[in-house]
């Protein structure tokens, strides 16, 4: 069985614990989170096992990548501490089954985009930026055969995972790529991040979808108009597992002639969308998330923000709306790209 | 020349009027199971008065005839099994009023739901009426006739409560009013004159419904949709009773259903909440689910899904997808609140028994007085094997309403006659004495509702 490489010594020996410290929805000193740490390290209850909102930052904030995040939920898991409602769990795990038919496995030979669960939204690599682009899990009804299966993270499910994930592996394998594009930061942060942590071993090179969309930017270079617009950027909690893909948001925004809005919560502070939060078990979880939003879009809107990027299709979902409501247009990352080089995604005045 | 076909082109011109196998094809069936039988002709009148004249005709010839709204019951309600006349109303269409202050709209009998819905966004966005789960092109008088339930159905029930008044083409052709519209009053009640009420959940048997007056009801500027789950389906009627109590919704259904996988073996709610400000809606949700569900949400036995704007109303057709050949069939019941765990856990075995994905769901009717509960059948339309799995299903449920205490919604004829079966003999003897009395030559929809 896979076993996560976590290394008690790294948090005993640690000056920080900006792992806890650091946190943006538990107020913990350095003393408290070195001895909560601990405790979650050597399989004990802990606080932190009920308060944590499994937004992921733990994983970027800690020093010697020691994958803290990875160990409160697995540790959730083992001493039945669920985030969630137990129904939310049971729906969440349901939801990854696939159930109308096998894919159609067309060999690539080389380098691919994929699509993952979110083949329903191949409306968003149209254009240039596409073109010549091998595609894989473009079929919404077979989508579940490459869900990579990180999103039971916030379940406290990571047993699902090591269970379903060997076999999505094998399935993106078959299409015989050498490289593959993510469509989202979840399945890079999974195949580059959580698969290591765990000893899964993928036999495909990884590449993040931001290096990808600037360097076609690169190549397309003499087509760029700046698009002029002041940006805010909707970090998802599974970014976290990519911080060194992270600067790629800056990059693109430079070379598109973005304004990266100064904020409070940006880049390391970012906050969660809030669709998680929602859900979850402890008492007021629905107001704790509606606050958490309405933070967010205040400074998105006290920064002088115009538009909001996603690159999360579930941030969109939880957040797309409010932003609009706000008075902030929310656009897809691959959307915004469009518009720099001339063309208009759907739906954009 | 037939004589029929050339009277009824005189009453209402020939382009309205079909005898072409090819058109009466169309009429043959519905979308359910039941099997197909084609009318001898397809007419679309224009007024009440060609109706009148259509069933003086009838009369005349002793020739059957079968009124047709939307065409959507799926129960075979509108299935011509006698032959004669399909009475195809969706040519009188016409909003004839809408009273603002009193809060109704006046429609003619092939208005449907969804031209009343965008008529009243366009010019009455603060009226709303009971729009059901059916296809917007259902109308809005056979969803009346049939006991129909809409999206505001948690607070103020049947659509069929709704009504205000009726005008009606009897059997013999005359036309009779019910409600303060009978008085040359508006048509802004139907009490409290004497209740004579022989018209709805009739399945067209006693008359031609020609207009109706329907109540409208305040339309918020603000609706959306929240979901929570629960895994108990013990859980559920507590659940929708303390919801309505709190008198906070506007529809609440739970559901569960085999595909797709996530909805398997769990209840899952939608709950609909209206406001006219954000202050409002918080409240209200405050009130739904934090007070009333949060007690669910930390034992961790039921989960909150999120609130979104926008309406959202049950999809059952969707169950079609789910087999090849796109057909479906429900039975729809009324019931007692505190049964829906039986009728899941028994709608599961029979659907499991005939290998057909199960699809379950109870809808609240007015503070939870009642339930619409459906139990939902795939089939493929190109496989008679699976239809006639299907129909099985369906009969078995039939029984099983019964067994459960409740009764059936819209039934078709398998249902019909259980429910006869079951009947008070006084009142099926009274049923049988209004019939004969109204349609004396028993040319209204035969085959339905015929007491022996």
């Amino acid at each position: 069985m896979y076993e996560l490489k976590f290394d008690e010594s790294e948090c005993l020996s640690c000056a920080t614990q900006d792992c806890l410290t650091r946190c943006q929805y538990m107020d913990i000193d350095r003393d408290t989170a070195k001895a909560e740490i601990l405790k979650i390290a050597r399989g004990e209850d802990s606080f932190a096992l009920h308060d944590c909102v499994t937004c992921y930052a733990c994983e970027e904030y800690c020093p010697v990548n020691n994958h803290p995040f990875y160990l409160i939920v697995e540790k959730q898991e083992e001493l039945d501490v669920p985030p969630l409602p137990r129904p939310l769990i049971r729906r969440g795990i349901q939801t990854g089954i696939p159930f109308r038919g096998e894919p159609v496995i067309e060999e690539v030979n080389g380098r691919a985009l994929d699509m993952g669960a979110f083949a329903d939204l191949m409306y968003l690599i149209q254009g240039k930026l596409f073109d010549d682009l091998p595609v894989i899990s473009t079929d919404p009804r077979k989508m579940f055969h490459y869900f990579c299966q990180l999103m039971y993270l916030h379940y406290a499910r990571t047993s699902v995972i090591k269970e379903r994930l060997p076999g999505i592996l094998q399935t993106i394998a078959r299409h015989n790529v050498t490289e593959v594009i993510c469509f989202h930061d979840e399945c890079y942060g999974t195949y580059t991040s959580y698969c290591p942590a765990v000893g899964i071993d993928v036999p495909f090179k990884s590449i993040h979808f931001f290096e990808f969309l600037y360097n076609r930017l690169n190549e397309l270079r003499d087509e760029i108009t700046p698009v002029n617009l002041k940006v805010a950027y909707q970090r998802p909690c599974s970014s976290r597992l990519s911080s060194d893909k992270h600067h790629f948001v800056r990059d693109i925004f430079d070379l598109i002639g973005a304004e990266y809005v100064e904020r409070e919560y940006v880049d390391e502070n970012a906050l969660c969308c809030g669709g998680t939060i929602q859900g979850q078990r402890r008492e007021g979880s629905r107001k704790r998330a509606a606050d958490v939003q309405r933070r967010n879009i205040e400074d998105m809107k006290n920064a002088g923000a115009e538009v909001c990027v996603f690159n999360c299709p579930a941030c969109y979902t939880t957040l797309g709306r409010l932003v609009a409501q706000n008075g902030i247009r929310p656009i897809f990352m691959s959307d915004l790209c469009r518009l720099a080089i001339g063309e208009k995604p759907a739906g954009w005045r | 020349m037939d004589s029929v076909y050339q009277a009824l082109v005189d009453i209402v011109g020939q382009e309205h009027v079909s005898n072409r196998p090819e058109e009466l094809f169309i009429y043959s069936y519905d979308l359910g199971t039941t099997e197909p039988h084609r009318p001898d002709y397809a007419v679309t009148p224009r007024t009440t008065e060609e109706i009148q004249e259509i069933v003086r005709l009838a009369n005349r010839e002793k020739v059957p005839v079968v009124p047709l709204g939307g065409g959507l019951s799926l129960a075979g309600l509108a299935v011509p099994f006698k032959g004669g006349i399909t009475l195809d109303l969706k040519r009188m269409d016409s909003i004839l009023e809408v009273n603002e202050k009193a809060r109704y709209a006046l429609v003619e009998c092939g208005v449907s739901q969804g031209q009343l819905t965008s008529y009243l966004e366009r010019n009455y966005p603060h009226l709303t009426h009971s729009e059901p789960g059916a296809p917007p092109t259902a109308t809005i008088a056979g969803n009346v006739a049939i006991h129909g339930q809409g999206d505001i159905a948690q607070p103020y029930g049947f659509n069929s409560d709704m009504v205000n008044g009726l005008e009606i083409v009897l059997p013999t052709g005359e036309v009779c009013k019910f409600g303060s519209c009978s008085i040359g009053s508006g048509w802004f009640t139907l009490h409290p004159l004497p209740d004579v009420g022989l018209f709805l959940g009739w399945s067209g048997t006693t008359g031609i419904i020609t207009k109706v007056s329907i109540r409208l009801f305040p339309g918020r500027r603000i609706r959306g949709v929240g979901q929570f789950v629960v895994e108990d389906e013990e859980l559920v009627p507590e659940i929708m009773y303390k919801l309505s109590h709190t008198q906070m919704t506007e529809d609440i259904i739970a559901f569960s259903q085999a595909i797709p996988p996530f909805a398997s073996g769990l209840q899952h709610f939608t709950i609909n909440i209206a406001a006219d400000s954000e202050k409002e809606l918080e409240f209200k949700q405050e009130m739904v689910w934090d007070d009333t569900l949060g007690e669910y949400i930390r034992s961790g036995a039921g989960g909150f899904l999120g609130f979104r704007s926008g309406l959202q109303r049950p999809q059952v057709s969707k169950t079609s997808d789910w087999r090849k050949g796109g057909g479906f069939e429900y039975v729809g019941s009324i019931m007692p609140v505190d049964t829906y765990p039986e009728c899941y856990r028994r709608g599961r075995e029979i659907s499991e028994r005939h290998e057909i994905p199960y699809t379950v769901l109870g809808r609240c009717v007015g503070t939870a007085h009642a339930m619409m509960f459906s139990w939902t059948y795939a089939f493929n339309r190109a496989d008679p094997e699976t239809m006639k799995q299907a129909r099985e299903a369906l009969h078995e449920t039939d029984d099983l309403v019964l067994e459960l205490g409740g009764t059936i919604w819209k039934p078709g004829l398998y249902g019909q006659k259980l429910v006869m079966e079951r009947l008070d003999p006084n009142t099926l003897n009274l049923m049988k004495k209004i019939k004969q009395m109204l349609d004396p030559n028993g040319i209204m929809n035969p085959g339905n509702w015929e007491v022996s």
